[in-house]
């Protein structure tokens, strides 16, 4: 493989799938913490749209929705977009999806006691929710997260079978050109990989953070010792002094 | 709007036919994933560290690397240095490779499941090695993780389309097909239905068996 085919493909293709990678995790992360607040709502319809949204998407493939997006959506409605507006779309909707689902997991394991001891401290759901339930859900999240931002890498490999320009799609283009394929691929193969150690390396430090966070904070702003507690909310939410 | 129901029509009997090539290929994927699967779960169990070193090398490396790759791997490379296979066997071999490091660990929470008692009942009745694993072991860890398996079933046929870049003609292969050919654009949201319509009945059905076998 000449290093001036790595140069003009190669290079350009990795900061693709970096950008896809981080475009469609930043909008699965946007999508998935609303919905999963919605499916732990208390009006059984709203549960219910917002499950739907779970269900539906849990039972397509990514490939082919976003293939339809890519290919029916823009003649079906008239509109135009780029291929890879079209693939952070789908892998945002989908791994949206599956993400509001370890939300609502985190959120369930969150003991009810906490909910009412802000309701006995007469906060506003929103209060209750933001300053008592996500910071201690927050922490179960990060592993499942984990996981799931490598699915979405390797996800992003199908962006290249919409003519996006990734790092598998030059690849496969290499591949037609050199005619070669054996050092293309373990080449790709050993990118992915390091890409999904990096990520995996990255977020255990972050999960360390977190876990430390709220571990923490309980003895120097707990209920019973919350001298240094900055008010009752983060007493109760017993984040205060990590803050 | 443009929609036209007669594409939809025309493209009905290629979709049966990507049907039956999309359950062909994820029963037989799912058979290798779930043997290989069990292999793998039991060699990193190992007492033998050249038995285990390889197996969680490997294992690590097919889970964190995309299936597309590894199909492309298998279809354009391996062909270079022995068999050449059908976009069919590739996408099985590809499916049922990938996926059996999946069930694997869902083996492995099995087999550490199952209560330390067992195992050294086994070890009191001096059962042989053997023995232990498919008398005592593997019955008890196997019946607690069919619903976890059954999930994989799902996720594959989900990630089944992919084999459709290496020329198969499943569902989506013949609605790509299709569509080209026609200059169309129906064919691709029929075989988006028809994801709904098997993988969520089969996940309702999962959720049945997973209330009746896990207590």
């Amino acid at each position: 493989m000449s290093s001036e085919f790595f140069g003009n493909w190669f290079l350009p293709g990795i900061w693709i799938t970096v950008q896809v990678t981080l475009l469609s995790a930043a909008l699965a992360f946007v999508i998935a913490f609303p919905i999963g607040v919605l499916r732990t709502n208390r009006l059984w319809i709203v549960r219910f749209l917002a499950g739907a949204y779970f269900e539906i998407f849990r039972s397509t493939s990514s490939l082919v929705f976003m293939f339809w997006i890519a290919f029916t959506v823009p003649p079906v409605f008239n509109i135009s977009f780029q291929p890879m507006f079209a693939g952070v779309l789908a892998l945002g909707i989908t791994y949206g999806a599956y993400a509001s689902e370890i939300v609502r997991g985190a959120l369930a394991a969150v003991p009810p006691a906490q909910r009412e001891a802000g309701i006995a401290l007469n906060f506003t759901p929103t209060q209750r929710l933001r300053r008592i339930e996500l910071p201690q859900a927050w922490p179960e999240m990060i592993p499942p997260f984990n996981n799931l931002l490598i699915e979405l890498l390797k996800g992003t490999s199908l962006v290249s079978l919409i003519a996006v320009g990734d790092m598998t799609f030059a690849g496969d283009l290499l591949r037609l050109v050199k005619n070669e394929s054996a050092p293309i691929y373990t080449l790709l193969l050993a990118l992915y990989f390091v890409f999904a150690f990096v990520l995996t390396r990255g977020m255990r430090l972050l999960e360390r953070h977190a876990k430390k966070r709220v571990g923490q904070a309980p003895a120097q702003t707990g209920l019973f010792g919350g001298m240094r507690a900055k008010s009752s909310i983060d007493a109760v939410a017993g984040t205060g002094a990590a803050k | 709007m443009n929609w036209n129901w007669s594409h939809v029509d025309d493209f009905m009997p290629l979709f049966w036919d990507g049907v039956e090539l999309t359950l062909k290929a994820l029963f037989f994927g799912t058979l290798i994933a779930f043997s290989l699967g069990l292999v793998w779960a039991i060699a990193q169990r190992s007492e033998k560290k050249w038995i285990r070193w390889p197996v969680t090398v490997f294992t690590e490396f097919i889970r964190n690397t995309p299936l597309l790759v590894q199909l492309f791997f298998l279809f354009y490379v391996v062909p270079e240095w022995g068999p050449s296979m059908s976009p069919l066997t590739t996408g099985i071999v590809g499916l049922g490779l990938h996926y059996s490091t999946y069930t694997s660990e869902v083996y492995r929470a099995g087999i550490d499941g199952v209560p330390a008692g067992q195992w050294e009942a086994a070890t009191a009745l001096s059962l042989s090695k053997r023995r232990t694993w498919t008398a005592v072991i593997l019955p008890q860890a196997v019946r607690r993780v069919i619903p976890a398996l059954g999930n994989y079933v799902i996720v594959m046929l989900k990630e089944s389309p992919q084999m459709a870049a290496i020329g198969a003609l499943d569902m989506l292969g013949q609605a790509q097909g299709y569509s080209q050919a026609t200059f169309t654009y129906e064919a691709i949201s029929v075989v988006g239905v028809a994801f709904i319509v098997i993988a969520y009945p089969a996940s309702l059905l999962l959720r049945v068996l997973e209330r009746r076998l896990v207590r």
